[in-house]
């Protein structure tokens, strides 16, 4: 396929489009912020859409970068009778590290809805 | 007959389709070495993977991936390479803000479920993903939505969790119900996992829609959660079915929705619309790298495989010479080998079935097949009438030990047929007239008559007669032989 200076013109990431993504993101933009991203953003995806000129065809789309597959872990406890009270330390480190907690537990503020 | 076989529901479809999340019966988590198990005091399976810690990274469990692989060949899936991929949410119960799930490659693709009646129900797909924690809403009476805060603990987060999609192959809430107690029964058979709704280990959520009978296009649909038992899961689908019916007909339409599952009040209540629904930006999960299982690993977890309560019901169908329909009850109570070895060894197949089913629903006990074979051939070869054999049969379970003795120690004598024909002789002239009834009477009346003749002797010998004899000499006295 001929690189084609309009082919990446239609889908061009818009500034509605990074606002959106933002929110997603629970990200608070400036109007300044917006700008700035959007052409960046445009940018950087004008740069994948290099691929697009590339002959594929057969290529299995590539999740990784390395050449690895199928590395587990055994399933055995990482804490066992002898870590027990070290573990107990870590746990209570961690509920006194929260900003507030209950019951050995992490109190947090009353969210709307179900989770997802 | 189907809970849903009621006027205002006729002319109408219903159309279910399933998401069940079962937790794996793993001794750790899906992407870490913390403790997976119930109950444990909060925040105590925890470590910095389930927290979400900065720099902590995700290494997949073995095992988790061995049991998705059984509950994939169990639900003949195409077991497949696969991939993780991030679901982006912001909700405390997940503290990474996403939770690690599969997106287009899950490690089992289409299969098939074959509920007890023979019906086939499609799989679309069986992925791993990991649990969330476990939220208490505390204020507004534990209702979410005046909820003042929430508790999170995170001893489920990051359990490894199947989620087996259904397709919408389901029509009724018995259906469905079928549907989840066949799956939980094939996860249990296979050590994937305890399946107990009432712990949260096996949840359902529920797609549900209406159609008129005939129509092929599918209904808007809506998705039921919070459903907590199989008896939640038939009533959720009463109620959400006849509302969305009534929607329509009253010229109304359906919004395609989250809606929640109330127990108290027996009715389902919107959480979110499509428009709010979730935009959960999939991508592949840089932290893992793809499972790729190899032929042999498959063939090797397939070897292991226990046989399937399916498999068993053939089995012992096959040998009954019944409907596999039939032989549900035996292999739900786990008793189908039994039944086998006690028919292997001359058992009459129908008299054992008849047993299993009315008498040993707590299970066998002490029963062996060599004792319940000897018994059932007492009671087939007349030495026992069926309600003698009932009583033996309990001490049996209770105690074990033979039939034989059992039965003697009950003072269960076989009444000869001279002794029978006294009482019968006896009770004709006591009551000539029923006697006249039965003689000349047409097909319905004998049976009513030789029904009282039967109860008359029973009493008279309290119970130690054989019903099949005395229906014997009452024939070949009436026929005047």
């Amino acid at each position: 396929m001929e690189p084609d200076a309009d082919t990446s013109t239609p889908g061009r990431i818009t500034r509605d489009d990074v606002a959106y993504v933002a929110r997603l993101a629970r990200l608070n933009l400036t109007d300044f912020e917006l700008d700035g991203f959007t052409g960046q953003l445009a940018d950087v995806l004008d740069h994948a859409a290099d691929i697009e000129a590339l002959d594929l065809d057969g290529v299995a789309p590539t999740s990784h970068p390395l050449p690895l597959s199928n590395v587990f872990r055994a399933d055995v406890p990482t804490v066992g009778p002898a870590e027990e009270a070290n573990h107990r330390l870590f746990c209570d480190e961690v509920i006194a590290a929260a900003p507030a907690a209950e019951e050995s537990r992490f109190r947090v503020p009353p969210v709307l809805g179900e989770a997802p | 007959m189907t809970s849903e076989t009621v006027s205002e529901m006729d002319g109408w479809e219903v159309v279910i389709g399933l998401e069940v999340h079962a937790e794996l019966a793993t001794a750790t988590k899906l992407f870490s070495g913390a403790r997976n198990e119930f109950g444990g005091e909060p925040n105590t399976n925890i470590d910095p993977v389930s927290l979400g810690l900065p720099g902590s990274l995700p290494v997949l469990n073995e095992k988790a991936v061995e049991l998705a692989i059984r509950v994939g060949l169990a639900l003949n899936c195409s077991v497949q390479e696969s991939e993780f991929a991030r679901k982006n949410y912001f909700y405390p119960d997940m503290p990474k803000d996403f939770q690690i799930s599969q997106f287009d490659q899950p490690i089992n693709g289409e299969g098939w479920l074959e509920l007890p009646d023979g019906r086939r129900i499609g799989i679309e797909r069986a992925h791993l993903e990991e649990d969330t924690g476990k939220s208490t809403h505390v204020g507004g009476g534990g209702r979410i939505h005046e909820a003042s805060y929430s508790l999170v603990d995170y001893n489920r987060a990051g359990v490894p969790l199947i989620e087996i999609v259904g397709k919408p192959d389901l029509r009724s809430g018995d259906d469905a119900r079928a549907y989840v107690s066949e799956l939980r029964s094939i996860l249990v058979a296979i050590g994937a996992s305890d399946g107990k709704m009432e712990e949260g280990s096996m949840r359902v959520d529920c797609n549900v829609s209406v159609r008129p009978v005939g129509e092929d296009e599918l209904g808007t649909r809506c998705e039921v959660k919070n459903i907590n038992s199989l008896r939640s899961l038939g009533r959720a689908v009463t109620y959400e079915s006849r509302r969305q019916v009534d929607l329509i007909t009253s010229g109304q339409k359906v919004d395609q929705q989250t809606r929640h599952w109330n127990e108290e009040d027996g009715r389902t209540h919107t959480l979110r619309s499509k428009e709010e629904a979730f935009d959960y930006r999939y991508f592949p999960e840089p932290d893992l790298v793809p499972v790729a299982p190899s032929a042999e690993w498959i063939d090797e977890i397939r070897a292991a495989m226990p046989l399937l309560p399916g498999e068993r019901r053939h089995r012992l169908a096959e040998e009954a010479g019944i409907q596999p329909a039939a032989a549900a009850l035996a292999v739900e109570r786990g008793l189908d080998g039994l039944a086998l070895a006690s028919m292997d060894l001359g058992a009459d197949p129908a008299r054992v079935l008849v047993h299993v089913e009315n008498n040993l629903a707590d299970g066998q006990g002490a029963l062996t097949a060599d004792a319940f074979a000897a018994l059932v051939s007492m009671e087939t070869g007349g030495d026992l009438t069926a309600t003698q054999a009932k009583t033996v049969l309990a001490d049996l379970v209770d105690s074990g030990g033979d039939p034989a003795a059992v039965a003697a120690t009950h003072g269960f004598e076989t009444m000869d047929t001279s002794e029978l024909e006294g009482f019968v002789d006896g009770l004709i002239a006591e009551h000539p007239d029923d006697w006249e009834a039965f003689v000349v009477g047409d097909e319905d009346e004998r049976r009513k008559k030789s029904g009282f003749f039967v109860g008359q002797v029973m009493k008279a010998t309290r119970g130690q007669a054989d019903g099949r004899v005395v229906n014997e000499i009452l024939e070949r006295l009436a026929a005047g032989t």
